[in-house]
């Protein structure tokens, strides 16, 4: 199975919404793309359209959290972190428990090109107090991190593919939250992968057992609070460590992973992502390819760097 | 931690004995009482500032009417009813006017009079800027321009959703208006009908870098907020007698938010500070303190 990730948010908020009347949903007139639009029409009397008002939005959002609703602020993730202000001030310094669901993360979005990208998302939102950080890689990830999300006490920030991901884990997974998750077996290379670049992980370590480089995938689900621990161990296991996400390298998970090993293992590490550059328009295969996001890119980057 | 003593030896405490004793609101309606109030309020702001060494007494000054008149007339905040989900709720989006709100709160006994001296020292609940994670008396973080109508919205949206019929109150400032988020809010607040919404400009004409009208004007502000759709009220932001009435319109408007223009004047009720733009972001010193409280408490006398 291949399902969008916001799809399946939005599939799950909308079953979500019979068991729990606190939810509210608001969108800033992207229902259509962040598929908010199935809780809309199930419950139009808790799904309010807020217009092109990102930052008014998020202050909404904040002040109904604080009245003891669970909402959930839906937009693609470059407007929702771009109003960063509102985010650190009425969210964040009044740990309110609202959910901010950015969609269409990456450059994986293709054609609309950088300004509808969410490239510097996870960095901004984990420099702030009290947020969490989550980026699933599967529609049965994104489905059990929806159900936990309504639960969890603070700010979310939840961060969402456009293009369609294919099934990583079983059915019978247990999500956890704030821990990794091992899905290969492998001590010559460690790969620490977040959202859609975990299938690209998972293909890139198929193509390189096929010479003889056993690599360990992890996926890296929750990125603030990250899983220190399992990042320690992977790294004390296998000989040299990489990260990859479809995000600027700078502050977000290659950041996050580095900061943690230089202050308790200290290791060399390799971090795939976009080197400080913006995207560009383009088929999202042709971008991933250009950019050494899919899995020959990846197999390429770790074998190269393995044997220099 | 509450210092009663200090309140009974140095202010006027009809109010705080007769709410002990709750008569107040069937007593205490005297305007003259309410003036009073805020007149003692001024006193523990000047103070409160003069023992920070910074803070913003000019639009503190120009709000403690008007927060005296919505605490103790409109939302009747009682240390007993503050945390109640069916509570009115008051964000102070001009967050800058802290001292006049931690005055009320210590008046009200949310906050001891301790904490209100201990103004912008550290590890207070007084922080310079209101902090919901310090003291959440306060509703909501603000201090950053613009945000608090939003947070007010969502507040009053969250009232309607559940039937509940508890009002909200914002305070906004009249620079803060700049501010583009202002601009979102007032376009929000009346697609969803919130008549349980209440916005108060604090319009004292001015802000740091000089008078609204030269920095950045607002006006025609009714106008503006007219053909946004709102119920726009204009009075006098230290008239009581126009607070009663405009407050009263607004809870009996139905169908759209209300916003009441009060026109102030920075640095009310102290003489050299008043409609000064000097005096927007910088505390007394102690001969400044002194000629102040002299002035103010001969408001009471």
């Amino acid at each position: 199975m291949s399902k969008a990730t916001r799809t399946a948010f939005g599939e799950e908020i909308a079953k979500l919404g019979e068991e729990y009347s606190e939810i509210v949903v608001l969108d800033a007139d992207l229902s259509k793309s962040t598929m908010s639009q199935y809780f809309a029409k199930k419950f139009p009397e808790r799904f309010f359209e807020m217009g092109i008002e990102e930052a008014h939005m998020i202050g909404v959002g904040t002040g109904l959290a604080l009245s003891g609703k669970i909402p959930y602020c839906c937009s693609f993730a470059c407007f929702i972190t771009g109003r960063y202000d509102t985010i650190r001030i009425s969210a964040a310094y009044s740990n309110a428990s609202i959910r901010l669901i950015g969609t269409h993360a990456g450059i994986g979005i293709g054609e609309d090109g950088t300004s509808q990208m969410g490239l510097e998302d996870i960095s901004l939102i984990r420099s702030l107090p009290n947020f969490s950080v989550c980026q699933p890689c599967d529609e049965i990830e994104t489905k059990a991190l929806i159900r936990y999300t309504v639960k969890h006490k603070g700010p979310m920030y939840i961060r969402l593919t456009r293009q369609n991901l294919r099934d990583v884990n079983p059915p019978t997974y247990n999500f956890q939250f704030g821990k990794g998750v091992e899905l290969t077996e492998g001590n010559d290379a460690v790969i620490f992968a977040t959202g859609a670049l975990v299938n690209e992980a998972l293909d890139a370590s198929n193509k390189l057992r096929e010479k003889g480089i056993n690599l360990r995938v992890v996926n890296i689900h929750t990125i603030k609070p990250i899983d220190e621990e399992l990042i320690i161990k992977c790294a004390k296991e296998c000989k040299t460590v990489f990260t990859a996400e479809d995000h600027t390298i700078i502050g977000g998970l290659g950041s996050a992973v580095c900061e943690v090993l230089a202050e308790n293992f200290p290791s060399k590490v390799f971090r795939i992502g976009l080197k400080d550059v913006f995207g560009e328009s383009g088929t999202p295969e042709a971008l991933y390819r250009k950019y050494g996001f899919d899995s020959e890119g990846i197999a390429k980057t770790i074998e190269t760097k393995m044997n220099s | 931690m509450h210092k009663d003593g200090v309140f009974l030896k140095n202010h006027f405490d009809c109010y705080l004995i007769l709410v002990k004793f709750g008569k107040f609101f069937s007593n205490m309606t005297d305007i003259q009482q309410l003036q009073r109030i805020a007149n003692e309020l001024r006193i523990d702001i000047i103070k409160s500032l003069h023992a920070a060494k910074s803070g913003h007494p000019g639009g503190s000054l120009s709000s403690i009417d008007l927060l005296v008149y919505i605490f103790f007339e409109e939302i009747k905040r009682t240390k007993e009813n503050a945390t109640l989900p069916t509570r009115d709720r008051f964000i102070l989006s001009k967050g800058h006017g802290a001292p006049a709100l931690y005055a009320v709160f210590a008046r009200i006994g949310l906050i001891s009079y301790d904490d209100l001296m201990n103004l912008r020292v550290l590890e207070s609940c007084t922080q310079g800027h209101p902090s919901y994670l310090h003291l959440p008396y306060l509703e909501a973080s603000t201090g950053s321009l613009g945000q608090g109508l939003s947070i007010a919205t969502g507040m009053a949206l969250a009232a309607k959703i559940d039937k509940l019929d508890y009002r909200v109150y914002c305070m906004i400032g009249d620079g803060e208006t700049q501010e583009g988020q202002i601009w979102e809010a007032f376009l929000s607040a009346p697609k969803f009908k919130l008549d349980n919404l209440c916005v108060i400009l604090d319009y004292n004409k001015s802000q740091i870098d000089g008078y609204i009208k030269d920095v950045l004007d607002i006006e025609p502000y009714v106008d503006k907020l007219k053909a946004f759709r709102w119920n726009v009220l204009e009075i006098d932001g230290h008239n009581f007698n126009e607070m009663e009435r405009a407050f009263t319109n607004a809870k009996s408007t139905k169908n759209k938010p209300t916003i009441i223009v009060a026109h102030t004047i920075k640095g009310k009720g102290v003489s050299f500070m008043e409609d000064k733009v000097e005096w927007h972001g910088k505390a007394p010193n102690d001969e400044e303190t002194e000629i102040a409280l002299q002035e103010l408490q001969k408001l009471l006398n």
